[in-house]
């Protein structure tokens, strides 16, 4: 071929020349086609249907002998803690040997933790330790907060407390939400959830501070899911109590942790001022959210009528408002 | 050990430092994060950041005294900044080295002859420091760009915002939640053109756009030691220029200020020692002019010199871009364009990426100097942070104190440290122009008391006039409607006959169903026939610009996805009382915010 001077003539093509070039040309355009099939995508984007594609949360909740609710006042969180645990029979009743624990803590601003804005790291270390304690074998510590995440688990030193209680700090990454969908959601469908830490996770905590927000009216364990969510979660607020009813049917925590220690009463989720707490000196564990969060309610001055997404979630069996029902275990350690 | 295996070593330690360096500037308390490194190190060692803003500033940053100790070795040793220190000149060096390992040797000694093009460099320092040093009192403030070519800059720049988040993509460890910068692209090529120009030319950038090379050349013109022959016999093979980074013949005459101290020319000579490192003269003979002719250098430095008026022609003193949101702690714009040197150390510090180097979009003299960008990164600015500053090795950014930066601990009557304010586009906001609920913003609002406060309203929805059909109990029949069930249970509806002040809240509705809620409900149903309407309770966001401190992080979380309609102007902004907003703020002494 490289030597085709057009003054000289061509040599004509032999018949076996020609056969060896269409075979060639076949090769070529069997090869393209064999890709083309190869790579023909039957599910092009804007043919894929919404619907009922994404996973849902698995129930991490106890059933034995119904809801139980310990109301515990004290100054001092740890013992609190530890004896609204007690009251329920002990955290052996709800972690066993093995158990790898998620622990979904507050933590959605950079805000030191004298500011109340965030869990107490005191609260999410103990919670650590009683879990390591009796006997899990991991205990995991995560939030999709609002602020920079990095800046938050560092500021409100639960990062450094979850650490040295020998506790794992995971950092929500986009590798970690995926599609979630709740039966019969009306909101949360095909919508990020933070799945990532759950991996091998079998028992699950929430521990949430009270406090006020001007749009939900208050801010507690049910709300405190939002931070499972991913994606322009913000959104959500058009209907805020739409959504914080569809993270109680969502998440079905094994039991939760109300720290109403210190509320924040006003300027609320974010505060800033410690003009803006108040002392209530209470701490609720239970395993009903709903009942928690209606007594964490009394302690900002409302009732659970007040909080429209309560008496919803209730309707739906998520819990009752009534806590009084459950009889709760009250009891003050000072 | 030979002294090219030396300075090997020297370049490959100082690189290893500056690449910590720029890893370690996280904030926070692990060994690997910033806590106490001198992260800025490197641009303080930079004497032309130091004569670059002692130009334009008539003062030197502490810190950047560093600088004395790299000019005093110039003069001492020659330029064994660029030899044995500079990381840029380390990776010029190795790429230079890996792209003709084997090439021939008389190939390579003609690269490495001298070109006159080797004083284009003085020509650019001249520009760059001419427009710096162009100040009359405090009208004119001379314009420093010695940052786009400064060697060290650049090359912060490049690995703060190309190399390192680059790299980072595999490992997520440094930026879990990824790493942008606006016009990153922009960055990126310019380092990986200067880096490819070593495959046609060794040392491209060190030989021919270097300013800061070319400051060390002025300084090393009459350094005390330096390459040179030593008067043995020399059979004038030329292969000491086979690996001479310089370019500057060192057989002779030896063009002295072109000499980067790379002492290849001592390993490679196979004489007797017919070349040297020693004391001055060379027995060879010397070039000390740079190739440069006066004409030419003035020209240069009037060129520069006249990009002052000109950027001030353009009017941006008086037209300043509100769009342009300088991090907390930065000084009036004049002086931070006198102080910026496009290092972008600040916008590496940020923990929340909102930090980013600038483009074209605030005109061209703000290009990769920091502004905030509160769709890019994972929050506005963050309220008990004062990263940025502590990073800044010039002063453009203050470095604040905590209490400085929020009006506390003493500094009450200053006030917090405003970098802009909230604004909210009532054409575009949910509850304001869509009658949907919202407030994500007040709720973000960081400060306190809040400076997004709301305006509550109820009105009545679209086509939402009812004839009341039947009333039971808490339970309304309504005539001729057709709602979608649970339309109206969101806790955001109420009802109210026409006849009353407020609304009673719905619970619940059906088709053609309202429930009230039995504890609001009326004492005597309301009679049939009666006329009701639907309501939707909201609260509609607004700023209280005395409290704003510009943070951004409502517009951050505005779920108006494109266009927020919460947005940030640098209207109010602490560091120019010209654009203040209100009356009070303008009481507040100029100075206080634009002297060095």
């Amino acid at each position: 071929m490289s030597d085709s001077d057009p003054s000289m003539p061509q040599p004509e093509p032999s018949r076996r020349d020609f056969l060896r070039r269409s075979l060639k040309a076949c090769a070529a355009i069997a090869a393209t086609g064999g890709l083309a099939a190869y790579l023909w995508d039957r599910h092009p984007p804007g043919t894929l249907g919404r619907g009922e594609a994404g996973l849902s949360l698995p129930d991490f909740s106890i059933r034995d002998g119904g809801a139980r609710i310990a109301i515990i006042t004290g100054s001092d969180r740890v013992r609190t803690l530890r004896r609204g645990l007690d009251a329920l029979g002990g955290i052996g009743r709800f972690i066993r040997r093995g158990d790898r624990v998620l622990v979904k803590v507050n933590a959605a601003f950079a805000a030191p933790a004298v500011l109340s804005a965030t869990t107490h790291p005191d609260v999410a270390a103990e919670l650590v330790r009683l879990c390591l304690g009796a006997g899990a074998s991991g205990v995991i510590v995560t939030d999709n907060p609002i602020n920079d995440p990095e800046s938050c688990f560092a500021l409100t030193g639960i990062g450094a407390a979850v650490a040295s209680a020998g506790g794992t700090v995971v950092l929500p990454r986009a590798g970690d939400f995926a599609p979630g969908t709740l039966p019969g959601g009306r909101l949360i469908r095909d919508w990020p959830v933070l799945q990532g830490p759950f991996r091998g996770v079998t028992k699950l905590i929430g521990v949430a501070p009270v406090k006020d927000h001007a749009r939900a009216g208050a801010s507690m364990t049910i709300k405190n899911w939002y931070g499972l969510l991913g994606g322009r979660r913000n959104q959500f607020h058009q209907d805020i109590n739409g959504i914080i009813v569809e993270l109680a049917q969502l998440v079905r925590p094994t039991f939760v942790v109300l720290d109403g220690t210190t509320s924040m009463m006003t300027n609320g989720p974010t505060g800033g001022s410690l003009a803006d707490l108040k002392p209530t000196h209470t701490l609720v564990v239970g395993t009903d959210p709903v009942a928690a969060d209606a007594f964490g309610a009394t302690l900002l001055g409302k009732t659970f009528r007040d909080l429209p997404y309560l008496v919803r979630a209730a309707g739906l069996g998520c819990g009752t408002t009534d806590f009084d029902s459950l009889k709760p275990v009250r009891d003050a350690v000072s | 050990m030979k002294i090219t295996t030396a300075r090997r070593l020297a370049q490959i330690f100082f690189f290893a430092i500056f690449v910590w360096l720029v890893l370690v500037a996280t904030v926070g308390t692990g060994w690997t994060q910033w806590r106490g490194w001198p992260i800025s190190w490197f641009l303080q060692l930079d004497p032309l950041v130091a004569a670059g803003t002692a130009l334009t500033t008539h003062s030197l940053n502490p810190g950047l005294a560093w600088a004395l100790a790299t000019i005093v070795l110039t003069i001492l040793f020659g330029r064994v900044f660029c030899g044995f220190v500079c990381p840029f000149g380390a990776i010029h060096q190795f790429v230079g080295w890996l792209s003709r390992r084997i090439r021939r040797p008389r190939e390579k000694i003609a690269l490495n002859a001298y070109r006159p093009a080797q004083a284009v460099k003085y020509y650019i320092l001249a520009a760059l420091l001419g427009a710096a040093a162009f100040s009359t009192g405090s009208a004119f403030v001379g314009r420093l760009h010695i940052g786009l070519l400064d060697p060290i800059p650049l090359l912060s720049r490049s690995f703060n915002l190309v190399v390192l988040p680059a790299a980072d993509l595999a490992f997520e460890r440094v930026f879990p939640a990824g790493r942008f910068s606006s016009g990153a692209a922009l960055v990126g090529g310019l380092f990986i053109a200067f880096v490819l120009l070593n495959l046609w030319i060794p040392r491209f950038y060190c030989r021919f756009v270097c300013p800061l090379g070319a400051l060390l050349g002025i300084f090393a013109r009459r350094t005390l030691w330096g390459i040179g022959k030593t008067g043995r016999k020399c059979s004038e093979c030329s292969l000491c220029d086979v690996d001479c980074e310089g370019a500057c013949n060192p057989m002779g005459p030896i063009h002295v200020s072109e000499c980067l101290m790379c002492m290849n020319c001592l390993d490679t000579c196979p004489g007797a020692e017919p070349l040297g490192y020693l004391e001055r003269p060379s027995q060879g003979g010397e070039v000390t002019s740079h190739g440069v002719t006066r004409r030419g250098f003035l020209v240069a430095a009037l060129g520069g010199l006249s990009a002052v008026p000109l950027a001030r022609l353009g009017g941006a003193r008086t037209a300043w871009s509100p769009a342009l949101i300088r991090p907390p702690g930065s000084v009036a714009e004049e002086e931070f364009l006198a102080r910026c040197i496009k290092c972008c150390e600040c916008v590496r510090v940020c923990p929340t990426n909102v930090l980013q180097p600038a483009t074209f979009e605030h005109g061209w003299e703000a290009l990769w100097t920091p502004a905030l960008n509160n769709r890019i990164g994972t929050s506005g600015c963050q309220l008990n942070c004062i990263a940025c500053g502590q990073a800044c090795p010039t002063g453009a950014i203050r470095p604040l104190s905590l209490d400085q930066k929020q009006g506390s601990g003493g500094f009450e009557a200053a006030g917090a440290v405003r970098i802009g304010l909230a604004s909210v586009d009532r054409g575009r906001c949910l509850p304001w122009a869509m009658d949907r609920p919202c407030i994500v913003c007040e709720e973000n609002c960081p400060v306190t008391p809040k400076a997004i406060t709301v305006s509550e309203i109820e009105q009545t929805v679209r086509d939402g006039a009812f004839e009341v059909a039947s009333a039971k109990g808490a339970v309304l029949r309504i005539r001729g409607a057709r709602l979608a069930p649970g339309q109206f249970a969101s806790g955001d509806y109420a009802c109210k006959l026409a006849s009353e002040e407020r609304g009673r809240a719905i619970v619940a509705n059906t088709e053609d169903t309202l429930t009230i809620d039995a504890a609001a409900a009326w004492p005597e149903p309301p009679a049939q026939g009666a006329r009701v309407e639907v309501q939707i309770r909201l609260q509609r966001p607004v700023v209280d610009p005395s409290r704003c401190i510009g943070c951004g992080v409502c517009e951050h979380e505005c779920p108006m996805n494109g266009l927020r309609a919460i947005r940030i102007t640098a209207d109010n902004e602490t560091r120019d009382p010209r654009h203040s907003v209100l009356l009070a703020a303008h009481a507040a002494e100029p100075s206080s915010h634009t002297s060095p």
